[in-house]
């Protein structure tokens, strides 16, 4: 067993670090207060090669493995989750979905677009009435000589107005059977197909989310993913590198909420000294770490069954699980160890608190991690 | 054009300082180690541009163990061609200088640039040294760097203004702040990096003219101390009496 980073990964870990500095952490808050979806900032990660960190060379991307996304993707997060954020949702969704289950033209025609972030990418599988319950979508599809006519509406969607193109799951079959689903890819502009109002959002503020509609959208056959019928069945998979990429959304958060925690800490003063020599303060860190260090081994373990074709459903759900409440809790303890001024803008923890409650929800809540895990127990 | 580019190791700005051995050795354990930002930045971005604009390869050179090639392969990832590490340890300028120079002068480089100085040592010797041994023009400091034929006008930062420089044919120069903008590596660079020829020659047994006798620390930043803003008599003692700077 080896747990030292591979040379790539020390070198992506530098380069993301290097950009985040530069082009991120100035002006986050701006993004933040306004809830800018700041798009030149995706074209800069898209020339760097961070928009397409899994798809195969042959395609435009950067070919790498799933050691190497969480490295991009927690190293974004740990200065901007809603960077991260949106990041994660193009490359494992969108750009994942196409990757794991388009043909051979399909990945031609979307994929190096998506990978250089000359396309950003949404995709869609929650609507209003099914998060959790993904399986209950009214969102229809009817066949009609060469196209499909799509119509309903999606929510939550990251990138619905952004977006250039978006992977939608939506009903061809009966409701409750998990074979009546399809997958298609629906180009912007395409008639009747629109993004709505933007969320006003608690935290991941800079990460755009609305709603899609669809009103009689004519969608040709060849925008399918795979065969009819099995939109939900891949929709599942995807969500298990999902997890490991909002499992990296959630240590990159977590870690950040550490590293300015240390950093106040050594400042800040009472009593005559520096409140991290407090032991009250003190055993908080230690508490952060160990977490950091337990969330981020599952996280690899993973990323590690995923690479190599291991089953996976289980260790993506507990990394996923870990990895977030591990987010929310270093996040709150942050803000408690800034006090007051853990409360105000002027320092990073309240967005880290703000943010971090995301990973417990988005792709899969705490609660449905549970679910899956246990099942996969009893199963066992 | 052929453009050779030195490129140092040094510890990352954050690292801890320690020694060992009887304060005569740098402690690398635990300590992240990056190329000498000076190198890096000015020296080689500015190279790259240059085999961009006229169609030349840079190759960098290092003197050092394998312990370089991770920094090396950094370099290539940002757009190097090709990289050379000369299987020394380095051990104190002149060496350095001297491998590198008996390496460059039988390969017809157009230009070898260096950074102004590595930001461990500090020793802005090692571009001069080059040189002087190869028998070329040196410019040192230099901000700006323009090629035009077989000229080349160079900038430098002086005292007050700029002095501007023309040489003719090869030469060597040392790159300071200004000369380009950091570049980032994409991730199509760092996969390239792999496959990009790193070759390693064997040293040709230049020996250090000097030797380090011990190293130490700055004296340790002491508490600041408050003096009530009415009391000047207590200011004036501290200043003249523990402070002796009154």
């Amino acid at each position: 067993m080896d747990f030292s980073f591979t040379e790539n990964q020390t070198m992506v870990q530098q380069m993301v670090r290097d950009f985040a500095e530069k082009e991120i952490r100035p002006n986050m808050m701006k993004w933040d207060e306004s809830q800018e979806f700041p798009i030149e900032v995706f074209k800069k990660l898209g020339d760097l090669g961070l928009m397409g960190v899994l798809v195969p060379e042959e395609y435009g991307g950067s070919g790498m493995s799933y050691d190497e996304y969480i490295v991009v993707v927690s190293e974004i997060a740990r200065v901007c989750g809603s960077i991260g954020l949106s990041v994660a949702a193009h490359n494992s969704l969108c750009t994942g979905h196409i990757m794991y289950f388009g043909n051979d033209e399909q990945k031609k025609k979307w994929l190096p677009k998506l990978a250089t972030a000359e396309h950003i990418g949404a995709w869609g599988l929650t609507e209003t009435g099914t998060g959790s319950d993904a399986g209950g979508m009214a969102t229809v599809a009817v066949e009609d000589g060469d196209d499909y006519i799509i119509n309903g509406s999606k929510n939550f969607i990251t990138h619905a107005i952004s977006g250039n193109i978006a992977v939608v799951i939506v009903r061809t079959g009966e409701k409750g059977d998990s074979h009546g689903m399809t997958a298609f890819v629906i180009e912007k502009g395409t008639p009747g197909f629109s993004g709505g109002k933007k969320e006003d959002k608690l935290g991941m503020r800079a990460s755009e989310t609305a709603c899609l509609f669809f009103d009689d959208c004519r969608v040709p056959k060849a925008n399918i993913l795979g065969k009819v019928g099995e939109g939900f069945i891949q929709a599942m998979k995807v969500l298990d590198g999902g997890r490991i990429s909002i499992g990296a959304l959630g240590l990159g958060i977590a870690k950040g909420a550490l590293d300015c925690s240390i950093k106040y800490s050594k400042e800040r003063e009472q009593f005559g000294k520096p409140i991290s020599q407090h032991q009250a303060i003190g055993f908080k860190l230690a508490d952060m770490a160990t977490e950091v260090e337990a969330a981020e081994l599952i996280l690899y373990q993973a990323a590690y069954l995923k690479n190599n074709k291991f089953p996976v459903v289980k260790v993506s759900a507990m990394a996923k699980y870990l990895t977030s409440e591990v987010a929310v809790r270093n996040s709150n303890e942050a803000v408690q160890i800034h006090g007051g001024y853990g409360y105000t803008k002027e320092y990073p923890a309240e967005k880290f608190y703000r943010d971090s409650k995301l990973c417990t929800i988005g792709e899969g809540t705490s609660e449905i991690q549970k679910l899956v895990i246990s099942r996969e127990l009893l199963r066992e | 054009m052929k453009i050779l580019v030195c490129i140092s190791k040094v510890p990352d700005t954050t690292a801890k300082i320690s020694f060992t051995d009887g304060d005569t050795k740098f402690n690398e354990a635990g300590v992240q180690f990056i190329i000498n930002p000076y190198d890096e930045w000015y020296a080689l971005v500015r190279g790259l541009e240059l085999k961009e604009a006229n169609n030349g390869t840079v190759t960098t050179i290092s003197v050092g163990g394998p312990d370089y090639d991770p920094i090396i392969r950094k370099a290539l990832a940002i757009g190097a061609d090709a990289a050379v590490r000369i299987d020394a340890q380095p051990t104190d300028s002149y060496q350095v200088a001297s491998e590198i120079a008996n390496y460059a002068k039988d390969n017809g480089y157009d230009m070898v640039l260096c950074g102004k100085e590595t930001i461990d040592y500090n020793g802005s010797q090692v571009g001069g040294m080059i040189a002087e041994l190869m028998d070329l023009p040196y410019v040192s400091l230099a901000v700006k760097l323009e090629v035009n034929g077989t000229i080349a006008t160079i900038e430098r930062d002086v005292q007050g203004g700029t002095e501007v420089v023309e040489v003719s044919g090869a030469f060597v120069l040392s790159a300071s702040k200004g000369m380009a903008e950091q570049r980032i590596p994409n991730m199509r660079g760092i996969m390239q990096a792999r496959t990009k020829p790193l070759t390693v020659v064997p040293a040709s047994g230049s020996s250090a003219m000097t030797e380090v006798v011990s190293y130490e620390l700055p004296p340790a930043k002491t508490a600041c101390k408050m003096v009530d803003a009415e009391d000047m008599d207590e200011l004036i003692s501290l200043l003249h009496n523990e402070a002796k700077v009154i």
